[in-house]
């Protein structure tokens, strides 16, 4: 299948290996609203994955293998993944799951590259299953991911953006959860945590009124390995940790539509 | 932290920006409608005349840009909406307003349910908005029977909205190169939330869509756009069929220091009702290009391009399904120094619009000269507003000018933007980088 790729070599696939240029968009201006200084697949047929994991996909077989139902696909997904905590602690408990990062700060993605590429340089074998993108996700996570593609979607202390007519710019709101719901399979499981009350209160909310998730009762989260994860794992939540902040979780699972 | 990730989607839809003439034919034939600037001209085809608008609904007639009409399937309702942020809904047998809803925003797309139970109509935000008509398609609602949104494109401008033959989706594409196709539920006040598939594929705006097929068959979505492409899609599963480069074949056909500076964005396409062939409507193409639509083979092919005279470049296209005849119309308000006394507008209409019988041979549809219209000047002066040729080619001229600088503007607010991202990026604070 064609190939293509906007994470611009996110794990870096073969360091030193440039962007190829195939894999960008014709046209870089060609939109006002769309963040062309960085690249966008124009569909998930056009995720390289060879350049997020190459040892899965060694020299550039994410292509041709793409079709093929037996390949693996990304399966987690970290929205706004900050520093990358989540990933690096999510890769050794689940080490055959592919997982990735999107992040819509240039140096922050980075930062998350170079740091797994370091891991993985470290420990040979280990990490190659992580990566990152850079991307807006609020615009652009059907591009990424097929129909019920991902088990796992997280949201890790996202911006509050507190102001009333702010709220459409919070990456939890009805409209996007129909994306994200399109994207998970049906008993995939949404994490989401904050230090934010209001806006923990907002994402259960919405969550609640969204008619494709239902709230996972508390028992059950409470075997779940990740969800210790949540508050532990990633840099925001250390900073909240340190300062014995609160913190307000919504964990629910994908559902099939009762009508 | 970071506000970047949100930019309206008003930024680039401003109100200056020039706004086509539409054309729209009733299903079965009885009137064709054609809104320029504030105006909407309806002309009766089965009485021959044009028709004069009346309004029951208590609200205000369009005062700014229509940007986007419909018949419902049956042709019983109509809808009319745009920059006035009004939507009006018409009963069509008496060309009579029962309807006036008020949109917060600017309204850019506007479909009628096909059991004109729902009208549907999308913001500037990218919001889609649900009401209620009632079963009836025409009784008076109680006035609280306020929009709800049902689902929304984040922040992108909706270009385009169809309901799918068999009602049971809703088709909408954006600006950012994206359709989605949403499930319409049982009880669609609660929200459209459950998403059928995304058809993605073009590499640039997606400037409209229309379902099509075979009669008694499955359905298929085309849909054009800014990368001169027409595209078929298995919209069920989200599958790109074919592409059809419309751009090799009109640089063909341009003299070739033409193409270079001319944009051959599609600007609208027109299935006929047998599914069989597909009109399309390009930037810069004075004619309308035919292309073969094989819903078998699944297959999308250049048949011919029907020309018209040099400066006639059609904006819009409709036909209806009783008779074989593809409406076009080319005009623009909006534009910089027209007095709205000139909101003229071109119609031409191209006979024998289905599959050719006589395809193997090289017969070639030609459009009708004015005096072979139907109805004659009665129905040409009520839809394009004036006879005078003359006058007409000076309007069509400015029009053209008006296409080639809006096109201009665009380009330019682009790099305007792009450079202002570079500024608002540095103005901001959010640089510091831990470690
Ligand atoms: C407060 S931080 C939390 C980071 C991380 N999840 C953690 O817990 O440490 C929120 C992150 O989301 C990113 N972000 C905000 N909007 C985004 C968007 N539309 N797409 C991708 N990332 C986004 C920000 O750049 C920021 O790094």
């Amino acid at each position: 299948m064609a190939s293509g790729d906007g994470a611009n070599g996110g794990g870096g696939g073969g360091q030193g290996k440039l962007p190829r240029k195939r894999f960008y968009r014709a046209r870089a201006h060609s939109n006002p609203l769309s963040d062309s200084h960085f690249p966008i697949p124009i569909s998930p047929d056009e995720v390289d994955l060879s350049q997020h994991y190459p040892r899965y996909f060694p020299s550039g077989e994410g292509e041709a293998r793409q079709g093929d139902a037996a390949v693996p696909r990304i399966r987690f997904a970290d929205v706004g993944c900050g520093f990358g905590g989540l990933l690096v602690g999510l890769s050794t408990l689940f080490p055959d799951t592919l997982m990735i990062g999107m992040e819509l700060r240039d140096k922050v993605t980075e930062y998350v590259k170079e740091r797994i590429l370091a891991l993985r340089a470290s420990n040979p074998g280990k990490y190659d299953n992580i990566s990152v993108v850079r991307t807006n996700s609020m615009k652009y996570i059907p591009n990424y991911f097929r129909k019920a593609q991902l088990s796992k979607m997280f949201f890790l202390f996202p911006d509050p953006h507190f102001k009333e007519k702010n709220h459409r710019r919070r990456v939890i709101s009805m409209q996007l959860l129909d994306e994200y719901a399109y994207v998970m399979e049906v008993g995939g499981i949404i994490y989401t945590i904050t230090d934010v009350e209001e806006l923990g209160e907002w994402m259960r909310s919405c969550l609640e009124k969204h008619p494709l998730f239902e709230a996972i009762p508390e028992e059950e989260t409470k075997a779940d390995p990740v969800v210790k994860l949540l508050s532990t794992a990633t840099e925001e939540g250390q900073k909240v940790a340190r300062n014995g902040g609160q913190t307000f979780q919504a964990i629910f699972r994908r559902i099939s539509l009762q009508e | 932290m970071e506000d970047a990730a949100v930019e309206e989607a008003e930024v680039s839809g401003g109100a200056a920006e020039f706004a086509p003439a539409l054309v729209a034919a009733h299903p079965l034939g009885r009137s064709v409608a054609v809104a320029v600037g504030p105006e909407l001209r309806v002309f009766d085809l089965k009485a021959s005349s044009a028709v004069s608008l009346s309004d029951n609904s208590g609200g205000g007639s369009h005062s700014d840009a229509i940007r986007a009409i419909s018949f419902s399937a049956n042709g019983a309702l109509f809808a009319s909406a745009g920059d006035d942020k009004l939507v009006k809904v018409w009963k069509t047998d008496s060309w009579c307003c029962i309807r006036t809803i008020t949109s917060e925003k600017r309204v850019s797309a506007v479909a009628i349910s096909n059991d004109g139970t729902y009208v549907t109509f999308a913001d500037k935000f990218g919001v889609i908005w649900l009401v209620t008509m009632g079963e009836s398609g025409g009784e008076q609602e109680p006035t609280d029977n306020k929009p709800v949104s049902i689902f929304g494109h984040y922040c992108s401008i909706i270009t385009s909205m169809k309901f799918s033959p068999d009602g049971r989706f809703i088709a909408t594409a954006d600006r950012d190169f994206k359709i989605r196709i949403t499930s319409l539920p049982k009880k669609p006040l609660r929200g459209a939330h459950e998403i059928q598939s995304f058809c993605l594929g073009h590499t640039d705006f997606v400037s409209c869509i229309a379902f099509t097929c075979l009669s008694e068959g499955p359905s298929f979505l085309l849909s054009g756009g800014g990368d001169s492409t027409v595209r078929l899609w298995d919209y069920i599963n989200g599958c790109l069929l074919d592409t059809c480069q419309v751009r090799d074949k009109v640089g063909e056909l341009l003299e070739p220091n033409e193409t270079e500076d001319n944009n051959l964005s599609v600007a609208d396409i027109c299935p006929t009702n047998d599914g069989s062939l597909v009109a399309v409507a390009i930037q810069s193409l004075n004619g309308v290009m035919l292309l073969a639509c094989d819903l078998i083979a699944k297959k999308l092919s250049f048949l011919k391009v029907v020309t018209t005279e040099k400066c006639y470049i059609p904006t819009s296209l409709s036909s209806s399904f009783s008779a074989d005849l593809l409406w076009t119309v080319m005009g623009a308000s909006n534009m910089p120094n027209q007095a709205t006394s000139q909101l003229c507008t071109r119609l031409k209409i191209i006979p024998h619009f289905k599959k050719d019988p006589l395809a193997g041979c090289d017969h070639v549809p030609t459009v009708l000269e004015d005096s072979e219209v139907p109805h004659g000047e009665k129905l040409l002066l009520a839809l394009q507003g004036s006879l005078d040729i003359a006058k007409q080619e000076e309007v069509l001229a400015s029009v053209l000018a008006a296409l080639k600088v809006s096109m201009h503007k665009m380009l330019v607010k682009k790099h305007y933007s792009e450079e202002r991202r570079e500024q608002r990026k540095r103005g901001r604070n959010d640089k510091k980088i831990k470690k």
